[in-house]
């Protein structure tokens, strides 16, 4: 699966997006934020306040009880600020 | 019409081409975002230098077409546009326009009212602003989250 963030949320965890094989224990969203935060300081600086954070599969919002799947592109980001 | 683009854009131009050989056509509506410095009214250090707008490419068209599709379902519009700019832009600079045509004015009027107010809350685009303390990422506004609402609950009730 790729794995994308965007603004002060890529910043703080260091990189903008990664690819890796969706992990057993990972099956939605919020399994992914939880193991995403175990990953490191700069992971868990960014996911400090889960509930401002936004997520799209496949560039469509979802909610955290959303269910993964190995192929999806899965973006986390802030509140969006355009216009 | 959508357009991501980095360039600025020509509003007569978009509008024009908006509106050629369409007839039926009794009026745009349209708006057009800038760079603005609010920040600078206090101290030359607050002054506000830059902005640079970061987007979710292939995301942001989906969702600006999503937006526009909705707009055209929900007002009799013969034509529209959304232009939003990404990238470093300064000051007094050209953000975003969204222009609506229809036959009559309050359908151009109010769908161009929808479409920026879904847009500022839909469309995944972030602001970075530069002034001479650093750098900070733009907070989303509760207004703005409201302001997209009423439209929201025009639509349940329509649905009932």
């Amino acid at each position: 699966m790729k794995v994308l963030y965007f603004a002060w949320l890529r910043q703080r965890i260091g990189v903008a997006n990664e690819e890796f094989d969706l992990p057993g224990d990972v099956d939605t969203v919020d399994d992914l934020v939880t193991w995403l935060i175990a990953k490191g300081p700069g992971y868990a600086k960014g996911f400090a306040e889960p509930q401002v954070i936004r997520a799209a599969v496949n560039f469509e919002y979802v909610p955290f009880d959303h269910r993964l799947s190995n192929t999806d592109e899965v973006a986390f980001f802030p509140p969006v600020t355009g216009g | 019409m959508i357009k991501v683009q980095q360039e600025n854009f020509d509003v007569s131009a978009e509008l024009a081409a908006l509106t050629s050989g369409n007839h039926a056509i009794g009026g745009i509506a349209s708006y057009v975002g800038l760079v603005r410095d609010l920040v600078g009214a206090d101290s030359p250090d607050d002054a506000l230098r830059a902005m640079t707008l970061e987007h979710y490419p292939g995301m942001t068209e989906k969702k600006l077409a999503a937006i526009e599709t909705e707009a055209q379902s929900r007002w009799p519009l013969e034509a529209s546009l959304i232009v939003h700019r990404y990238g470093r832009l300064e000051p007094g600079e050209q953000i975003v326009l969204v222009a609506c045509a229809s036959a009559h004015r309050q359908a151009a009027l109010d769908a161009c009212n929808f479409l920026m107010d879904w847009l500022k809350t839909e469309a995944p685009f972030w602001k970075l602003e530069e002034t001479g303390a650093g750098e900070a990422w733009v907070d989303s506004r509760a207004s703005d989250d409201a302001a997209a609402a009423r439209w929201k609950v025009k639509t349940d009730r329509a649905a009932e």
